[in-house]
């Protein structure tokens, strides 16, 4: 097979994949998750063809139908988005083998449905990363946003009314976006990025640009629930079924701030985000506002899953403080964030699952003496929590470390002083939780009148341990290569501009 | 007033925006809601279709020029008469925003669609649409 059509086929062997699925469902419902797993595996395989060409030869550009840009809709693979890409077909992969049990248990009557929703968003999201389209983007972004709302709403009881909030919020966020990009077209007549970049320096001084440009950022913040924007997240997450967690929770925002960096670099450019707009200062401190609030309204929680979300709230603040700080550490720390936060949040993530699965329940009082009874996976949940308070060797340190590094170039001491303070909270949130798993003596949660037998809590099934485990080796793996991932693929990511 | 006037079509864009944002943030029953997402994806829609127009009696692509039977007929004589046929794109509106609001009436049925399917579900659940009530009974 040519490695010339990776772009697209990463792309089309989910989305077709999803009709075989539907169709295989009629039949059995057994031979939804082995497609799912084959086209995952495909796409997998796909991405990390694509960034070790890309990594070899430079930017790659697929004209779709041979159609020439601007008139075609063309994929364009970097350095910043094969990395991407291989973060979101990868977790992609561990979430589907890892949902297994976990469906069969919360969903049996839906599992073709559950599935053929989950290979969508997958593509949804691995289209937005792709593309080099900015109406394309719109239209994907939607795709992975609809099949998102069904997904989460089919959770525990409040799950559709909080789900449906996130329609709302999400609508609002695309349609800001599509005016963004309408305001582009007025004044270019194109909607091709690399087309744009180029048109696009002319028009700095117009306000239909400035304006367009607001727009497009507020779009891309709702969807990546940024500090004011963020309540639909918590409980959209939070009340979701366990696997949709796992997928959403680490992909969804870190997809968003991709974007964001996209539109700011690669359709605008550094000079006109950071020179001719005088707001970067504004936007930091509203990442430092994320990163406090989700860190205090986190501690607020009683519910073991909530207060996650609210961590995810608050790396979203790291992330385009880190962007919007401008320099080249910072902007090295944001996009090795995303690739650190996806792994880290879908290692808490399917910890809850895990325990959602035995328990029940993802309260603190399901956590009772967890540590005699799941030993393995809690111990996989330590080392997320040590890479979320970003203790080497783990790869959360090293985000964070440039993150500092990058506010300490800019002299930007408060967003500093608000990591280090999301440092330490997350120290406090979790060592709370370490402390109730460990010594809390377990208490069964069956034992008022249940008249169905009890099940006994102990270890997770395998097929959701393992890849807890593989999640929680690639926390360390990732971590200790660090400095190779950088050099080979983020150095290049950063714009040449920015010093 | 020559402000206004001059730009009518981005104040109507403007207003529809405005009322569909309100009726989303502001109001309790949830069918008022999604009425008022419609309202806003639609407001768009009309930004991007407006912006197409141009004045001085531009037409539809297809009106003119028709490509019948007629032309498949003469196809080689067509070729010999190309020239009168030049195509000026001042002549037309511009076609791309049209097809493009095909696609966003799609994305925008479907996320009508889903946000019905589960405001049907929300009112299985608790008997009602009105958000106050739902919260009062998730309490």
């Amino acid at each position: 097979m040519s490695s010339a059509q990776f772009p697209i086929l990463l792309v089309a062997v989910p989305l077709l994949s999803a009709f075989i699925l539907n169709i295989a469902g009629w039949f059995n419902k057994k031979y939804c998750l082995p497609v799912v797993i084959v086209a995952l595996v495909g796409s997998v395989y796909a991405s990390f063809g694509t960034l070790f060409t890309v990594l070899e030869q430079g930017t790659i550009r697929y004209r779709l139908g041979a159609w020439l840009p601007p008139m075609g809709i063309e994929y364009v693979v970097d350095h910043l988005n094969g990395l991407v890409l291989c973060i979101v077909s990868s977790v992609g992969l561990i979430t589907a083998i890892y949902s297994k049990r976990s469906v069969e248990q919360e969903l049996p009557e839906r599992i073709p449905q559950f599935y053929t929703l989950y290979i969508l968003l997958v593509t949804g999201l691995l289209g937005i990363t792709v593309t080099g389209d900015a109406f394309n983007l719109y239209v994907l972004l939607e795709i992975a946003a609809l099949t998102a709302y069904a997904l989460l709403a089919v959770g525990e009881d409040r799950a559709v009314l909080s789900s449906f909030h996130y329609v709302i919020m999400g609508t609002i966020g695309a349609c800001f976006y599509l005016l963004g990009v309408g305001f582009l077209y007025i004044k270019t007549g194109s909607l091709n990025m690399i087309d744009l970049h180029g048109l696009l320096p002319g028009l700095f001084g117009s306000n239909v640009i400035v304006v367009g440009f607001a727009m497009i950022m507020i779009g891309v913040w709702v969807k990546m629930a940024f500090f004011p924007l963020h309540g639909w997240l918590p409980n959209a997450y939070t009340y979701a079924p366990s696997a949709t967690s796992c997928l959403v929770a680490p992909l969804m925002t870190k997809v968003s701030v991709y974007v964001m960096i996209r539109i700011m670099f690669s359709v605008f450019s550094p000079e006109f985000t950071f020179e001719v707009l005088a707001c970067r200062h504004i936007i930091v401190w509203l990442a430092v506002a994320a990163i406090i609030a989700g860190s205090l309204l986190a501690l607020a929680q009683t519910d073991f899953k909530k207060m996650l979300t609210y961590v995810v709230v608050a790396e979203v603040g790291y992330m385009a403080g880190g962007v919007w700080l401008a320099n080249t550490a910072a902007i090295t720390g944001a996009i090795l964030h995303i690739l650190n936060d996806a792994l880290m949040t879908l290692c808490l993530f399917m910890t809850v699952g895990i325990i959602v699965y035995k328990t029940r329940g993802h309260q603190f009082e399901n956590l009772k003496g967890l540590y005699r009874t799941m030993p393995f996976t809690m111990t996989a949940f330590t080392v997320g929590v040590l890479s979320m308070m970003g203790v080497p060797p783990t790869c959360g340190f090293f985000s964070k470390w440039y993150l500092i590094l990058g506010a300490i170039r800019a002299e930007h001491w408060v967003f500093m002083g608000a990591l280090l303070f999301s440092s330490l909270v997350n120290a406090v949130l979790f060592f709370r939780i370490i402390e109730i798993g460990y010594f809390e003596p377990f208490t069964d949660h069956h034992a008022h009148g249940d008249d169905h037998q009890p099940e006994p809590i102990d270890e997770g099934p395998l097929s959701m341990v393992v890849p807890l485990w593989i999640v929680a080796a690639a926390l360390v793996i990732v971590g200790m290569y660090t400095s190779g991932i950088v050099t080979k693929v983020i150095q290049f990511a950063v714009p040449e501009a920015i010093v | 007033m020559e402000f206004i006037v001059a730009k009518y079509n981005y104040w109507i864009v403007i207003v529809l925006l405005m009322i569909g944002l309100y009726a989303m943030i502001a109001k309790n029953n949830l069918i008022k809601k999604l009425i008022g997402m419609c309202i806003f994806q639609t407001a768009v829609i009309l930004f991007y279709v407006s912006t197409a127009a141009k004045s001085g009696g531009a037409t539809i692509p297809i009106i003119e020029h028709g490509h019948g039977h007629e032309a498949a007929a003469h196809a080689a004589h067509e070729a010999a008469h190309h020239a009168a046929h030049a195509v000026h794109a001042i002549d037309y509106v511009n076609p791309l925003p049209h097809v493009l609001m095909l696609t966003a009436i799609v994305v925008a049925v479907s996320t009508t669609g889903v946000a019905l399917a589960l405001i049907m579900s929300i009112y299985k659940r608790y008997g009602t649409v009105e958000e106050d009530e739902i919260l009062e009974q998730i309490k």
